[in-house]
């Protein structure tokens, strides 16, 4: 049995170390694009913070991880998948002929069609190569401008700040993290950060990027040029997707999928930034290109590779962000169900908000600010639709007892 | 090193808050919490002054211990002059808030003046602030405290504060924390509200260090085991709560019952522990639910009670079916056997409105106790009490006096002075059972003679935590004495005053002393504290807080005339019991305690004394 | 013989001596707020609950950790290594349980590792609420049910 896996990311990688606890006889190839050991991209902000090094950021950490477990590791991109003869294309010709095989190539930085994005000086934010080109340019009180605010933009703009940068943030959105968080939390997130120093426009685009003298200056819709040394690009990702065209293999958002991440074609599943897999909170298919979704979609499609039947029962959309220290969250439906209540906590002064959305009397959604003590009950909630009963009209009066609601009604403590 | 090292300051009248360094060499003589706080009380107010004015201040002092892992390691106290008495009030409280208080990196909160407006002290670790308290200014003490956690978005937010009592000037209002632990005595809730400051909310984050940690873990852990082995702490305490008195007390012959008249209750089994325990309700569930420890204590006395949804306190009352603090032996006694009320629901629910309210349950039963006596001889009217029927027995009368007083409304008013000044203001003082204008606990003088000694001579008007003889008179603890005789109890009483004063400037709970002596604790603060703390050290500054709290009083005007004991107790033999025929011989017992403490026969600490203890 | 952290509200007084013990093997100091353990207090409805990790066997947290910084020991008990872990929070929001917490003092995450096989928190409570407990005992067994409620990804083939 040969499996191949096309991507190094954290889906490729838990998939390859789930094969192998599977099957201890299998042949399992790894195939990443980049010229380095698998490596998670999380954690690229803290390389640029230099609380690691790129060592640090490896996704397995004990030596000789892949040798032990006798996975091949090559790094090479696809051209192609001939699902027909079971074939995968390299793009330098070579073929490599699978039992199963695995998609898990995630996704690239979009480059909005601004002029002057190719120009010396402005670097997306996604690869370690791209990593040590900032590294070299951001230095201490360096003019950086950084494109996007959305949820990778705000973890980059956290590293960007501990490099002691001048920086400028420029969102098209009305609000920081726009599909993280609601117009409270966003304003909160932007009164923070220009609190810290940061200079923020929101509502505000790039209209151009031009070479100036030993800088760039970067045209604002606004009708105002800034100066930077370094533009970062942070306007989102999309599925790698492009070598599958002519496949045979149905792609949507991204790669389609079924309830057991099994791709149109047959032994050739997806995982991870790349699959468009099932959401639990609105049952649809659609990319959650999230850290714990591709954990998740790598270890469930490696077993079902490996023969055990195992339906994936859909992932929950949410999100952490540390913003120069002030924390935040959201998780699944966080603006709401059709029908369901909410209920909000906003502590401006203290920088604590905390939303919860409600379907009947189950959490469907929620969104925090500066609360992370037991955080992820939100997602236990959510997940296991347990009721809430009386704590859910607690909650509505004080949202800040999820802890307890979570503990009270999972153990079953009445009212005496 | 067990203290923080840090006092916040509040001037309430400029609405200002500071930080400042602790006195390490006051810390040093008096150890912290009681002692350290009744220093700071000394040096920085007038004894003279009005409790109820801006002049008093208002001390909220942890202990070294507090916030540590020795065992009940999580008491706080307030020291202020006190309404009720006039004296030096030192009250003291568990919960978890004094812990938390610690945690947020203080020591004390030292607060003086009076704020123009209602307002509540917000302490989130460093940062103090005072906020507008005038949407709960008219809440009780639960609204109050849900109010507050809602409007921090913090479950985890303790809060100390006064209910409707306090804010109207009942002389026995309390100051309740975590619901229902109480700073009990002496109106410290009155001051509280006078100052308009309706609460202290603390979250603190922080750490707190001991000076010798493994010396610390050693002697904390085998002080526990003590606890746990002991009959007392390890099985009494924790199955029946402080209750398990209340059968023993009046088997005793030492159990004041309607208004001190007789000195055995008929109904004591009704209200005692046996009778929480035992199924009750169309559920068949107990009043008591389960025990709760305060922060830190492996006793776990604290009873969590609930009244019948049946009763009719509360038949129409759903928001009262939940469980909350439930019977202690004093509150019992007093809402009970002081009124001849032998309800049990009645007394749940009324010790419930207590709690809720901020009232001193001793207090207010004592009161009630001398309110009916006055009603039944004819000296109170229906008009006087606006028809409220103040007969003994009478649970309709005590739950609906609760309601009154809580609100301060009608009678409950005039119940609010408490019974001395009530007693007085009808013309009949003899029948207030009170010491320096406080109520007395649950333990008959006649019975129990080193109570009267006990009684006469706290410092904070009539007590049984300033030196609780009835453990060795009736517990035999650490050794038996003869509840009936006086001899020897001048010593004992002075004994136990001056232990208990350090136990009560420590952090820990007075209860551990049913097992510890000085030698279990004495290594435990050793190893919280730099320097060395010996028995002999404990003892020493013991009796140093005692007679600098005694220097307050005199200063304040109290004189010897004033460590005296109802009439109805020197004069009226005990009826039945025990005790049958006997007086309590106060008069006998006084001069030998003078002469013991080191005092003139006017009750005044002499040169010798006062430089003995470096006073 | 596999030993777990059995947990008993029925017992627990709220004393919070675990939360202390915890705190203090920690992070050398008595501090509630940093323990991995924490006491539930439900006044109300007379019951305190100590809650902590269930150290649950396909851990929600060790798989969303990119960089590999929770392991799995010996005894089945999930450890943070400080030394890896880069702070970025993605397994306080993966546990459904909430059990792993961020610690802002030291830019990590913390959880409950049982001490390395002799659990502070057990050790200190006076009531035998929690035990550290040979795990075929049944207390165990309905954790570990507790804990399949919240398994809405899938645990099949395990």
């Amino acid at each position: 049995m040969h499996h191949v896996i096309l991507g190094t990311g954290p889906a490729g990688v838990i998939a390859a170390d789930t094969l192998r606890k599977q099957d201890a006889n299998a042949k399992i190839t790894l195939i990443g694009g980049e010229e380095e050991p698998p490596y998670s991209r999380m954690a690229i902000p803290y390389l640029l913070s230099g609380q690691i090094d790129e060592e640090g950021t490896y996704l397995r950490q004990d030596k000789g991880h892949y040798e032990t477990h006798d996975i091949d590791v090559m790094h090479a991109r696809a051209d192609g998948v001939d699902s027909k003869n079971k074939t995968l294309v390299l793009e330098d010709g070579k073929e490599i002929s699978y039992d199963r095989l695995l998609i898990a190539t995630g996704a690239s930085p979009i480059r909005p069609p601004v002029e002057g994005l190719d120009l010396p000086g402005v670097h997306t934010c996604w690869t370690l190569a791209d990593a040590r080109e900032i590294l070299d340019r951001a230095l201490k009180g360096d003019d950086v401008v950084l494109m996007g605010a959305g949820f990778i933009g705000s973890i980059i703009l956290e590293a960007l700040v501990s490099r002691g940068v001048k920086l400028t943030v420029v969102e098209m959105g009305d609000r920081m993290v726009p599909r993280m968080m609601d117009e409270t939390a966003g304003a909160m997130l932007q009164r923070w950060c220009e609190h810290k120093g940061v200079n923020v426009l929101t509502g505000t685009q790039i209209r151009e990027i031009n070479r100036g003298k030993n800088r760039l200056d970067v045209e604002l819709s606004t009708g105002k040029s800034i100066p930077a040394k370094l533009v970062v690009v942070a306007a989102g990702v999309a599925p790698n997707i492009g070598f599958l065209e002519g496949s045979g293999i149905k792609t949507g958002q991204g790669v389609t999928v079924n309830g057991f991440l099994s791709t149109s074609a047959t032994d050739v599943y997806a995982a991870g930034d790349v699959a468009q897999g099932k959401d639990i909170s609105t049952g649809e298919f659609s990319v959650l290109a999230i850290q714990p979704v591709a954990a998740d979609h790598g270890r469930i499609a490696a077993l079902n590779m490996a023969g055990h039947e195992t339906p994936h029962e859909g992932s929950l959309n949410m999100n952490v962000l540390d913003t120069i220290g002030l924390v935040s969250s959201s998780f699944g439906a966080w603006e709401g169900v059709k029908g369901g209540d909410n209920t909000r906590m906003c502590d401006e002064d203290g920088y604590r908000y905390l939303r919860l959305e409600f379907d009947g009397d189950r959490l469907a959604g929620a969104q925090a600010v500066g609360l992370t003590d037991h955080i992820g009950i939100a997602r236990g909630l959510i997940q296991t639709g347990l009721k809430l009963g009386r704590w859910k009209d607690i909650l509505m009066k004080s949202p800040e007892r999820l802890a307890e609601a979570y503990v009270a009604t999972a153990q079953g403590i009445s009212t005496v | 090193m067990g203290w923080t090292g840090k006092v916040l300051r509040v001037d309430l009248t400029k609405g200002k808050c500071a930080s400042e360094d602790l006195n390490k060499e006051w810390a040093d003589q008096y150890m912290g919490q009681r002692g350290l706080a009744s220093k700071y009380l000394s040096e920085e107010m007038d004894p003279k002054a009005d409790p109820l004015s801006p002049d008093n201040k208002m001390i909220f002092a942890t202990g070294p211990l507090t916030g540590t892992c020795a065992s009940t390691g999580g008491r706080y106290s307030v020291i202020t002059k006190g309404p009720l008495t006039g004296a030096i009030a030192c009250s003291n409280s568990g919960g978890y808030w004094g812990a938390e208080l610690k945690f947020a990196g203080w020591d004390m909160i030292i607060l003086e003046g009076k704020s123009k407006k209602p307002v509540y002290l917000c302490i989130t670790d460093d940062k103090a602030e005072l906020l507008d308290a005038s949407e709960i200014w008219g809440k009780s003490v639960w609204d109050t405290d849900a109010w507050i956690k809602t409007r921090h978005q913090d479950p985890q937010m303790h809060v100390s504060g006064i209910g409707i009592a306090g804010e109207n000037g009942v002389l026995f209002s309390c100051i309740i924390n975590d619901l229902h632990r109480a700073a009990g005595r002496s109106g410290v809730g009155a001051v509280m509200g006078s100052k308009n400051l309706k609460a202290i909310a603390v979250r603190g984050t922080g750490g707190v260090k001991v000076d010798d940690f493994p010396a610390f873990l050693a002697a904390t852990s085998a002080a526990k085991e003590v606890l746990a082995e002991n009959a007392v702490t390890g099985e009494g305490l924790p199955t029946f709560g402080t209750q398990v008195l209340m059968n023993v007390i009046n088997e005793a012959g030492a159990l004041p019952t309607r208004n001190t008249r007789d000195v055995q209750f008929d109904g004591a089994h009704d209200i005692s522990a046996e009778a929480m325990a035992e199924p009750s309700g169309k559920n068949g569930k107990p009043n008591l639910l389960a025990n709760q420890a305060c922060f830190g204590c492996t006793i776990a006395c604290g009873r969590i009670s609930k009244v019948n949804e049946e009763h009719y306190t509360v038949q129409n009352k759903p928001e009262y079916w939940h469980a909350s603090g439930g019977l202690e032996y004093e509150a019992a006694w007093a809402l009970g056997a002081a009124t001849g009320v032998n309800d049990l629901d009645a007394l749940t629910y009324a010790n419930f409105i207590c709690n809720e309210q901020g009232i001193d349950p001793i207090s207010f039963g004592a009161t009630v106790g001398a309110a009916m006596e006055m009603y039944e001889d004819g000296t109170l009217t229906d008009k006087d009490t606006g028809g409220l029927k103040l007969k003994f027995g009478s649970a309709e009368a005590l739950t609906t006096a609760v309601e009154l007083t809580g609100k301060a409304e009608g009678f409950g008013a005039e119940l609010g002075l408490g019974s001395k000044r009530l007693c007085d203001k009808y013309g009949k003082p003899e029948l207030s059972m009170t010491v320096k204008g406080q109520e007395f606990p649950a333990y008959d003088p006649r019975g129990i003679q080193g109570m009267g000694l006990t009684y006469a001579t706290s410092n904070r008007g009539a007590c049984h935590l300033r030196s609780y003889t009835v453990s060795s008179e009736i517990l035999g603890i650490p050794e038996k004495t003869d509840p009936l005789v006086t001899d020897g109890k001048a010593d004992l009483v002075k004994a136990f005053q001056d232990a208990t004063a350090a136990v009560d400037s420590s952090g820990l709970c007075v209860f551990t002393t049913f097992a510890w002596t000085l030698e279990d604790i004495a290594p435990q603060i050793d190893g919280a504290l730099p320097g060395e703390w010996s028995v002999d050290k404990l003892l020493e500054v013991g009796e140093r807080v005692w007679n600098l709290e005694r220097q307050f009083n005199l200063q304040a005007g109290f004189t010897a005339k004033d460590d005296n004991l109802p009439k109805r107790l020197l004069k009226d033999a005990a009826k039945t019991g025990p005790a049958k025929g006997l007086v309590s011989g106060l008069k006998k017992m006084l001069p030998e305690y003078y002469a013991a403490r080191g005092w003139t026969k006017e009750g005044v600490p002499t040169n010798e004394t006062l430089n003995r203890l470096a006073l | 013989m596999l030993k777990a952290l059995v947990i008993d509200p029925g017992k627990c007084t709220g004393c919070k001596q675990c939360e202390l013990a915890c705190s203090y093997v920690k992070e050398g100091e008595f501090n509630p707020a940093k323990s991995r353990i924490r006491v539930f207090d439900f006044h109300q409805d007379a019951r305190f609950v100590p809650y902590t990790c269930t150290q649950c066997a396909e851990a929600w947290c060790q798989q969303a950790c990119p960089v590999n910084a929770i392991t799995t020991n010996e005894w089945g008990v999930k450890e943070v290594h400080d030394s890896l872990c880069v702070g970025c929070k993605v397994c306080t929001i993966a546990c459904p349980f909430g059990t792993v917490n961020y610690n802002a003092s030291t830019g990590k995450v913390i959880k409950c590792d049982e001490c390395g096989g002799d659990p502070a928190c057990a050790k200190a409570c006076p009531t035998d609420a929690i035990t550290y407990t040979d795990i075929e005992q049944a207390g165990f067994d309905k954790m570990r049910h507790w804990a399949a409620q919240t398994d809405a990804g899938s645990r099949a083939g395990h």
